[in-house]
Formats: structure tokens, C-alpha cells, sequence
């Protein structure tokens, strides 16, 4: 695992990738947001301060998917009309990344798919059925949300959004599948729930009194 | 990571909020650290938006009854399933069945780490309650969850009367929900339709005693009235698995019998006619028998005796005796029959024919002493004794049959009287009264 060195453009400070494929970061001394170019790093923006966040996780948090670690390096936070999530991109010990999402406790785990021909976001309603990978998934929900900001390193630019569509669908199993609708580009993640306690989680947030 | 990587500064610990009620001043503490999306002060009852850090006022409602009073006060932790949680919501809720308003009321538990779950009571009654994280399929009158079928018990309209503490949802007094409940105890499979968005939840049944013991609240936990829902039946077993079970037993004894009937040797050992005149018998009222072998292993010894009795009776005093060792069996067998008519018809009573079985009679040579007495209506009687060694004797089995089906049938009704208690409060009770449905508003 390559690990680039390079130093924030804003303030000096060292800038470490701890994955070669990550594009964006966000400078822990100055909290700018960073994008790699091919010669070097560009500030693109400011993270303005996180709104209080009660989730568990937090980056630097390790744990176990099946047989693989991962070490949780970023994350994006969202919000809806009915509360907020966590979508933490984790690092797999096999050099794959991963998203863990956190919505008010309830896990899951995804991985992004390289389907071609996704729907476009006005085509989908609720009830409809797709079937990825052989496995049947439906419509469950389409949920208009606001990108809340960013943290830690991503496999890709994400800053500066707005408003963005997700579609969830789900299966008789724990498996599910979210279209992402940031980008003109459709996107489709593959995953599943996860429970807390298999997770096997360290170096988790505290809590005062728990 | 290499050894290089200076760690990331960690989150801080976080903190509990205190706040202070917009409205009233009194302080507001959230246990819930941002999972809260409304908080309601328990001095003025305003519902609070917890997302807003100056908490503007959602609503006011006016409680009714100033009793309601969570039995777990919020704040308090207890281990539920492994993972500590703490009550930080409580909610009561009603709904009107043919004019009778029915409540019930729920808990909202939290851990930081693993989220929010939900306790209900009702009279007594407790369930443990989750988010469901995979889709049931509802077909008809049952819904499948996790490859088990649950029957539908109820539907009805859900109305929130008084909230307290902390929700992970918009909280408001008077919403309205429809709640459809399918159980297959001890679960409760329920569906929470408010507008368009359906939330299901999967409980578990608790009893009054594991909550105290879960939260170490003081006292006694009130009585559970009437059967719930998806109370498990005390009839633990599986009444079908044990007709199941009592049908293995009923063949088992009857291939016993036809084993012991196919090994039992059934070996005439005497027959012979007596002669009886009450002429002749003015002294010697007793005689003996022919001399006869029982051989082999100790066994049973039938005696059957047969008289021509016709709305008379005879009696014989009998006894076995072992001519070897003196050894007697004494006993006494009495044949009688009647019959005649009256205004029901022709009637009938006792048989001609009589049977008694000696158990365990060793080898050796018998004789009977008989001694009859004969109803002083009958002059001369001619009856024949026929004594039969090794018969198999059934009525044990009999016994055992009754024994093993009693249980059988007691618990059985107890299971059946159980359910029946349960589904009369249900959409479907096992019989129809003639009541309108409970659903309309």
C-alpha cells in the first residue's frame, strides 16, 4: 500500500494518503479539502464545522467485514427531513473500499458496483423491481437529501454538493442496493445490514457515562 | 498504517446536551447525545425540535390525566439481551374499540452504540421490541418475517395521548397511526402506517418480572391481566408433537399386545360340567375338582364359568389349591342374567358367561374345591367350569393407554382454552359476535 506524502497547500502541514486510490482529503490542521491532481494538492474548499453527531464511529475506527479488516478513513455526512447518516468509506485490508453507513445505529455495509445502464433518477418509482448480480431488489423508498459535509480521505471528489437523491431498495434478505444519484452519471452500491456486535468495532467514539 | 502516520486526533468524548426549555426554563438534559429528533419538558409539556440548539417549540398539549407516569422512569439503564440500554422516551397510546378506549404505553431505550429500541406494556403485558432491518411480505391475513409465518391478529387506529422524554422520530400528541399486529408467539410481528410511510417492528414477549429485574426497579411489577397477544401459551409443549408422540405410544402398546397374545400358550388345562340339584346337596355343599397340571413358568390361570341363568343368579365360592404345597387362591365368582320388558322396551342385565384371571400361578398339580350357592328359585342347574393357563391379560394396557392419553387430552384442552383466550381478543375471535368491526372512526 502506497502511502503519497505530499503537504497541504493551505497550511503546510503534511498531507498523508493511507490509500493510493483516494483522491480527496481533508487537512486535519486547517481543514481545508483537498484534491489530488497529478503534481499536487489542491485546496478546493473549507469543511465547515460538523453539526453534533452522536454516531459511534469515527475515523481511525477499525473492525471486521467476514474474514477482511477495515479501518475506517472518511466519511460523508447527509441529512433528510427525518434525521441524518453517516456513509464512512473504509478501508479493506485487500485494498478494496468500502462504504459503512450509520443511520441512527442501524449498520450496513456497501460496496460499489460497476452495473452500466442504471436507471435514470426520474424513471424509478416506488415498488419497482430491479435485478442486479441475479438477485431481485425492490424500490423501498426514494429519499431527497442534503449533503452536511466531509471528513477524512474519499476515493473520489465529493464536496460542495447540495441536494441528492437516494434510492433505496430491498430484499426479502439482508442484502440491499442504493442508487446514487450525485452525479449526472448514476451510481449503484451493493450491499448489506450488518449487525453491531459482528462488526467487532475498536478504537470507537466514547460516550460521557456509558 | 505505518509507524509513521501520526494517529488522527480522535473524536471528543461525547457529551450529554443541557438545555433549558424555551418556553417554561426548566432544564433539559438529552441522553440521547443528536439521535433525539424531538424532546418533550417535563415541566410544561411542550414538545421540543432536539435538532434545533435553541429547541423551538413543536407543539403543547394539555395533559389529561396528570397520573400517567412511566413505571421505568426515563433515565433509568438496565441490560436488556446483553447491551446496556436507558429509558429516555415514553409515550402512552390509545385506541377506541367499540367505544372503549384501550391504552397501552411504550419506551424508548437507547445505547450510543447500538441505537434505539422500544418496550411496550399493556395491562401487565411487556414486549421487546426492534426495527425490523429486513422487509416482511404481508399476504393476506399472514405476514412472512425471516422465513416464519405470523397470523394476523389486529388492526387498529393508534392515537398518541401523552409523550415524555426523548424520540428518534417527529413526535406529536394526536397522531394518528394505523397499527396492524401478526403474532406467532412469543414474537409480534407490527405494521405502523403513519401517512405513507410504513415502519415495521418485530417483538418480543416479557414478562412483568424481567423488566423489574432488567431495570431493578422497585416493588412488584403490576399483575399481567388476561392473556396478550403473543404471550407464549404455559402449555409449553407442542400439542401436536405430542399426539404425535401418543400416536407412537398407542401402536407401540398394541404391537406389545399382539406380541403378548402371540406368546401367551392359551393351554386348556380343564373343562368340566357340574351337576347341581338342591335335593341332593342337603349336607355337602362343596367338591373338588379333577386333578389337573399347571406346567412351565409361573403364569396367569383364566377361569371361566358358564350357567343357564334366566332371571336367576348362581354363585360359586371357588379356590385353587396346589395339591403339592397347600398353597390356595380363594375367590368367589357370581353369574347371574335378567332380562324382561317395561315401558322402554325389552331390558337386559349381566351375562351367562363369566371370566376372572389369577396372575402368576406357579407350576404344579391343582384341584378346585367349588362351593355354590344357587337361587333359592332354581331346583337343578347344570354350569361347566373351563380353566385355561398362560391367557394374556389386556387391562394393564388398558390402563396404560388411559394414562398416557389423559395428560394428553388435559393439556391439549389447556392449549386450546389458552388460544381461545387469546384470538377472543383479536379481528378473528374463534366465535362471532354480532358486533360491528372496531376499525370505524
Amino acid at each position: 500500500m502506497t502511502q503519497p506524502v505530499a503537504n497541504c497547500p493551505n497550511c503546510g502541514a503534511k498531507i498523508v494518503f493511507r490509500w493510493s486510490s483516494n483522491v480527496q482529503t481533508v487537512c486535519d490542521f486547517c481543514k481545508s479539502i483537498l484534491v489530488r491532481t497529478d503534481v499536487d494538492l489542491k485546496k478546493v474548499g473549507q469543511v465547515a464545522d460538523l453539526p453534533p453527531d452522536s454516531s459511534a464511529i469515527q475515523i481511525n475506527t477499525e473492525g471486521k467485514y467476514g474474514n477482511k479488516a477495515f479501518v475506517v478513513v472518511g466519511r460523508i455526512l447527509y441529512e433528510y427531513d427525518q434525521g441524518g447518516w453517516n456513509e464512512w468509506h473504509v478501508m479493506m485490508n485487500d485494498g478494496t473500499s468500502a462504504w459503512l453507513s450509520d443511520a441512527q445505529s442501524e449498520y450496513a455495509l456497501s460496496l460499489s458496483s460497476k452495473t452500466q445502464n442504471l436507471p435514470a433518477a426520474a424513471q424509478v418509482h416506488v415498488g419497482q423491481q430491479f435485478t442486479w448480480n441475479n438477485q431481485p431488489y425492490t424500490v423501498s423508498v426514494i429519499t431527497p437529501a442534503h449533503y452536511r459535509g466531509v471528513e477524512g480521505e474519499l476515493p473520489f471528489q465529493y464536496w460542495d454538493k447540495t441536494d441528492v437523491t437516494f434510492v433505496d431498495l430491498r430484499t426479502e434478505s439482508r442484502k440491499f442496493a442504493t442508487l446514487d444519484y450525485s452525479d449526472p452519471e448514476p451510481a449503484l452500491y451493493l450491499g448489506e445490514f450488518v449487525e453491531f456486535d459482528d462488526l467487532k468495532l475498536k478504537n470507537l467514539r466514547s460516550f460521557e457515562g456509558w | 498504517m505505518s509507524a509513521g502516520t501520526p494517529p488522527l486526533p480522535g473524536t471528543p468524548k461525547l457529551q450529554a446536551r443541557a438545555l433549558n426549555c424555551p418556553k417554561c426554563g426548566a432544564a433539559i438534559g438529552l441522553r440521547s447525545f443528536g439521535q433525539a429528533e424531538t424532546v418533550v419538558c417535563a415541566s410544561c409539556h411542550c414538545i421540543l425540535d432536539a435538532k434545533d440548539p435553541n429547541l423551538a417549540i413543536l407543539q403543547q398539549f394539555e395533559i389529561k390525566t396528570s397520573d400517567v407516569r412511566p413505571l421505568i422512569p426515563l433515565g433509568t439503564r438496565g441490560k436488556l439481551r446483553g447491551t446496556d440500554y436507558e429509558a429516555i422516551g415514553f409515550q402512552r397510546r390509545s385506541t377506541q374499540v367499540d367505544g372503549i378506549t384501550y391504552c397501552w404505553h411504550e419506551y424508548v431505550l437507547f445505547n450510543p452504540y447500538k441505537g434505539i429500541r422500544y418496550l411496550s406494556e399493556y395491562n401487565g403485558h411487556w414486549n421487546d421490541i426492534s426495527i425490523c432491518k429486513m422487509l416482511p411480505m404481508s399476504e393476506g391475513t399472514s405476514a412472512n418475517y425471516l422465513g416464519e409465518i405470523y397470523k394476523h391478529f389486529q388492526t387498529c387506529n393508534a392515537s398518541t395521548d401523552f409523550v415524555l422524554g426523548e424520540f428518534p422520530w417527529q413526535v406529536r400528541v394526536g397522531e394518528k397511526a394505523a397499527v396492524t399486529d401478526y403474532v406467532h408467539p412469543p414474537r409480534v410481528l407490527s405494521s405502523e402506517k403513519l401517512d405513507t410511510e410504513v415502519t415495521w417492528s418485530i417483538g418480543e414477549y416479557m414478562y412483568g418480572r424481567e423488566i423489574w429485574e432488567t431495570f431493578k426497579l422497585p416493588g412488584a411489577p403490576p399483575e399481567a391481566m388476561g392473556v396478550y397477544e403473543n404471550q407464549p401459551s404455559p402449555v409449553a409443549t407442542n400439542v401436536a408433537g405430542m399426539w404425535v408422540a401418543f400416536a407412537a405410544f398407542a401402536v407401540l402398546l398394541l404391537a406389545l399386545i399382539a406380541g403378548f397374545d402371540m406368546r401367551a400358550k392359551k393351554e386348556p388345562v380343564l373343562h368340566q360340567t357340574f351337576h347341581w340339584e338342591r335335593a341332593k346337596v342337603a349336607n355337602e355343599t362343596s367338591f373338588v375338582t379333577d386333578v389337573f397340571e399347571l406346567k412351565g413358568r409361573p403364569s396367569t390361570v383364566e377361569v371361566k364359568t358358564w350357567a343357564p341363568v334366566s332371571n336367576e343368579w348362581i354363585y360359586l365360592n371357588y379356590a385353587l389349591i396346589n395339591q403339592d404345597t397347600g398353597q390356595a387362591w380363594d375367590f368367589g365368582r357370581e353369574v347371574s342374567y335378567y332380562s324382561g320388558y317395561d315401558s322402554d322396551g325389552s331390558w337386559s342385565e349381566g351375562n351367562r358367561n363369566d371370566s376372572v384371571v389369577i396372575p402368576s400361578v406357579p407350576s404344579g398339580h391343582y384341584y378346585f374345591r367349588i362351593e355354590p350357592e344357587v337361587d333359592p328359585a332354581v331346583p337343578a342347574i347344570a354350569y361347566s367350569v373351563e380353566v385355561t393357563r398362560d391367557v394374556p391379560v389386556f387391562g394393564i394396557y388398558g390402563i396404560a393407554f388411559l394414562a398416557l392419553l389423559a395428560p394428553v387430552v388435559i393439556i391439549s384442552f389447556r392449549a386450546y382454552a389458552f388460544e381461545r383466550s387469546r384470538w377472543s381478543e383479536s379481528d378473528h375471535p374463534p366465535m362471532q359476535f354480532s358486533s360491528s368491526s372496531g376499525d370505524d372512526e
